[in-house]
């Protein structure tokens, strides 16, 4: 029976998956990446032609509503930017293999953190604008991190699950904001405080108009500089300072760590502060630059979470970050363009999946053979 | 050459393997080898680690895929594209490291992955066909266990079941006897020769010429990919001629050792107690120390303390009473960190889990304990990755360590070449006390020997090094001084190179081994005559 079986393969190809023994080289995830997205678009085009469209003019439509023109890249780029912020939270955290899914919750609490320095008011409304939003990035780093601590602390000393403590923590981030906006900042009876005064927001290109008129109109704000600042800094910290060296020790075995003499459980803590901060940042950038008021709907928006799918897209790598965060911008914001909305949300699952499943010729290559050897 | 195939009816080869190629990155693992396994023989497969005996077997258990060669069973050509192929022709393979489930039944481990039972389990029923197969082949397990009640030499007995019960003829057994304590050997090779007795054919991988010697019929040796010898009658054969084949020149079994210079006492063990990780006592009342410029070695079956004992000596486990002084200084109880900056190096038994990291680099896992110091860091708390290249690339030199270049995961690295990572490392920090075990666990005969030099080179280097080992020649060859460890407390202690012939020595420490405290020994007169 075994000899039929051979026989009946002698003719044809076959196709064959081996796991790989050795490192692929260095461009090969990138190049898996692109290719798991131009299969991605492909499907989508498929789906697209089934219900009818014109899966071409489709992308087209999609690139010019994210890409078309200043105004609408600019659009973009405020998307990114709270995408990138809590990525990159959710990166520091995933290297130790700290599953932080708390990034929303220590979003929200940022952007309380710096809505309270207005607010509260903590600072006078007269206070010189880049000690006002300097004030306002820490509050809101501060939060976060306080944010980020509690599940870390937990961790450390009793060994809680952070995953369910910090996604716990998302909830009572926003009803802790909601508190507020209900009753003491309230504006009016509205559900939303009073607009900032003009000096606690983020610079936005629109203000430089007069000098360059190119960017009248223009909405993106210094949060994007935030952004990539902090992706530098983090680039930094994890591959090329001692605490990023821990971390990856920790994140690749945490007994190899101890038995270096790493504190674990202070790692533990420390890593959740730093990516709540960076959350917390991302939250503070929210309210500063686009939002100008504490308001629940437009800062629960889900970054926290679609971050934690960035960070993941981009491989943990905070440089990767700044390009994917910049890509699901512009899936967000032709969402918004595109009637109707569900193809970009699809064709946003399609690369989703594709790149998840792409994951997979990482690990295993594919063999083609002629049926007789 | 395939006709030897049909040539030779009345034994015919139970495995053929022809030209089998097979490279990794930067190796050739195997070279055109040709292995040949007769039906009803044990066969051992003899060679350094890293010469490509796993890899050769993991060809013929379907794992691996080869680049060329043929392989015939019982002379027809078969091609494996999975494990579950080559159990299909009867190939079953017990790999070094168990692949059993914990919670499980013993019944349910061997049943896992079959097709039979269906869906309902009906347990007590595949019991009973669990354990006749099992004392068919004098393989006694409880069906009902579960696998985590047992021990390490009956969840190996499992895995031999496993492969049994699928109706193996060839089984492979990847140096079986590295996780057995002595008694339990002896078990081992009782079953493999009641299963060739019965017609059934034993491939045994090794690296050990002892056991090679006393259990083979036939013996095959690979050197670097390359096969030295080819089914060799393992009678007859002298252990330095086979060691010779293996690593291709004479093997020194008897080092030169300069006479001990012992200086202060650097590592002072005060009757220290305390509990493994079960919560149960594992140290009770153990003291020892150890001076500059000597080794002294720990025996001891294992699971008497050993572990739990290094862990306290680097600060990585809590004493509940006592304390260990490293030149004067109180290093229990605080943190492996103090140990490290007090000039303590530690080889740990667990080279894989706890020594290194296996998916960062050569580089990242030898700057493990110095990152915090210049050259590696800065004082911004940066890290200076050139500089820790550049350390890394000399240690890959001067330790002779095959890997691809320093950027390569560690993963990616045999036994042998991980450990020089690990030794590199910690000789590298010039330390004053270091401890090692079972340093040499798993290596081959060469890599044994390297190890061995460096642990002499830091004893006449003015070093205090602590050898715990379960290798009665290693600790022989190597120690001063010899403590003996039986549940968690010193029974003895024996000078070697005093006077007294290795033989008494090695009686004395049987016995202490054993549980009977020196006193009693001197007293009784036995093990040291006269």
């Amino acid at each position: 029976m075994a000899e039929a079986s051979l026989q009946k393969k002698k003719t044809g190809f076959k196709i064959r998956l081996e796991p790989r023994l050795e490192e692929p080289p260095g461009w090969f995830p990138l190049f898996v990446s692109l290719l798991a997205i131009v299969i991605a678009l492909i499907l989508g085009g498929v789906v697209i032609s089934a219900v009818g469209g014109d899966p071409i003019r489709s992308y087209q439509h999609i690139a010019r509503a994210s890409f078309g023109d200043s105004g609408v890249l600019s659009d973009t780029i405020v998307k990114a930017t709270p995408i990138l912020l809590t990525a990159l939270a959710c990166s520091v955290a995933f290297r130790m293999k700290l599953w932080n899914i708390g990034a929303e919750g220590q979003f929200i609490m940022g952007a309380w953190g710096a809505s309270a320095v207005v607010l509260a008011p903590i600072l006078a409304e007269e206070t010189p604008r880049w000690f006002f939003l300097f004030v306002m990035a820490l509050a809101g780093m501060l939060m976060g991190a306080f944010w980020g601590f509690i599940p870390g602390y937990l961790k450390a000393k009793f060994n809680v699950n952070e995953i369910i403590s910090s996604l716990m923590l998302n909830y009572i981030a926003v009803a802790w904001v909601n508190f507020w906006i209900f009753g003491v900042w309230s504006e009016g009876g509205f559900q939303m405080s009073p607009k900032f005064p003009e000096n606690a927001w983020l610079p936005r290109l629109l203000e430089y108009a007069s000098a360059y008129p190119a960017f009248r109109g223009l909405t993106t704000h210094a949060g994007l500089l935030l952004g990539i600042a902090a992706a530098l800094i983090i680039w930094l910290i994890v591959y090329r300072s001692r605490w990023g060296y821990e971390i990856r020790l920790i994140g690749d075995n945490p007994q190899a760590a101890n038995y270096a003499g790493i504190n674990i459980a202070a790692n533990v803590i420390a890593v959740m502060m730093l990516s709540g901060a960076l959350a917390g940042l991302g939250g503070m950038s929210e309210v500063s630059g686009v939002v100008h008021r504490l308001q629940t709907s437009p800062l629960a928006a889900g970054y926290g979470f679609t971050g934690i799918i960035v960070a993941w897209l981009a491989k943990l790598n905070p440089l990767a970050i700044i390009v994917v965060s910049v890509f699901f911008g512009a899936l967000i914001l032709a969402g918004r363009e595109i009637q109707p909305s569900g193809i970009p949300k699809m064709i946003q699952g399609i690369i989703l999946v594709s790149l998840i499943a792409s994951d997979f010729l990482l690990r295993y290559r594919i063999r083609i053979t002629r049926g007789e050897e | 050459m395939t006709q030897t195939t049909l040539s030779t009816p009345d034994t015919p080869l139970a495995v053929e393997m022809r030209g089998i190629v097979k490279k990794f990155p930067g190796v050739l693992a195997n070279d055109h080898v040709d292995f040949e396994l007769k039906r009803g023989e044990i066969h051992a497969l003899l060679g350094e680690n890293g010469a490509g005996k796993s890899t050769l077997m993991n060809v013929l258990a379907g794992l691996y895929r080869q680049e060329a060669g043929t392989i015939r069973v019982k002379g027809s050509p078969v091609e494996f594209h999975s494990p579950r192929d080559a159990i299909k022709t009867g190939i079953g393979m017990v790999h070094q490291h168990f692949m059993l489930v914990p919670s499980q039944t013993v019944t349910e481990n061997v049943l896992l992955g079959l097709d039979d039972p269906r869906f309902f389990m009906r347990l007590p029923q595949y019991d009973e066909k669990v354990a006749s197969v099992g004392e068919r082949f004098g393989l006694k397990v409880d069906p009902r266990a579960k696998i985590w009640q047992l021990s390490v030499g009956e969840q190996q007995r499992v895995e031999l079941l496993k492969m049994l019960y699928r109706g193996a003829d060839v089984l492979i057994m990847d140096e079986p006897t590295a996780v057995l304590a002595p008694q339990e050997i002896e078990g081992l090779f009782d079953i493999l020769r009641s299963m060739v007795a019965q017609g059934k054919s034993v491939i045994f991988i090794s690296h050990k010429l002892q056991e090679v010697t006393a259990i083979a019929d036939r013996v095959s040796v690979l050197r670097r990919g390359v096969s030295t010898a080819s089914g060799v009658p393992s009678r007859g054969v002298a252990r330095q001629e086979l060691a010779r084949l293996m690593v291709g020149r004479e093997v020194i079994f008897i080092l030169d050792k300069k006479p001990a210079v012992p200086g202060d006492v650097v590592l002072d063990v005060g009757s220290i107690h305390a509990d493994n990780d079960k919560g149960l006592p594992a140290l009770r009342g153990l003291s020892l120390n150890v001076r500059s410029g000597e080794i002294v070695g720990v025996a001891g079956v294992a699971g008497n303390g050993q572990t739990e004992l290094s862990q306290v000596i680097t600060g990585l486990r809590r004493c509940k009473k006592g304390e260990v002084r490293l030149g004067g200084d109180l290093v229990s109880n605080r943190n492996a960190l103090f140990g490290i900056e007090h000039g303590m190096a530690y080889v740990p038994e667990d080279r894989n889990h706890v020594g290194s990291a296996p998916n960062l680099s050569v580089t990242d896992n030898v700057i493990m304990k110095n990152y915090r110091k210049p050259p590696v860091s800065s004082r911004t708390g940066l890290l200076d990755m050139n500089a820790a290249a550049k350390i890394a690339t000399d240690l890959k030199q001067a330790y002779d360590i095959i890997a691809p270049n320093v950027s390569t995961p560690v993963r990616l690295l045999s036994g042998g070449n991980l450990q020089k990572v690990i030794l590199a490392r910690e000789i590298s920090g010039l330390p004053s006390f270091m401890v090692a075990v079972q340093p040499t666990r798993g290596l081959d005969v060469g890599a044994i020997e390297g190890v061995h030099r460096l642990l002499l080179t830091q004893r006449e280097a003015g070093a205090a090094v602590l050898l715990i080992s379960e290798e009665l020649e290693e600790l022989l060859s190597l120690s001063d001084r010899i403590y003996v460890i039986y549940e968690g407390m010193i029974m003895g202690e024996v000078r070697v190179g005093g006077g007294e012939s290795d033989e008494a020595l090695i009686e004395a420490i049987g016995l202490m081994m054993t549980g009977t405290p020196i006193e009693q020994i001197r007293k009784e007169g036995v093990g040291a005559h006269g």
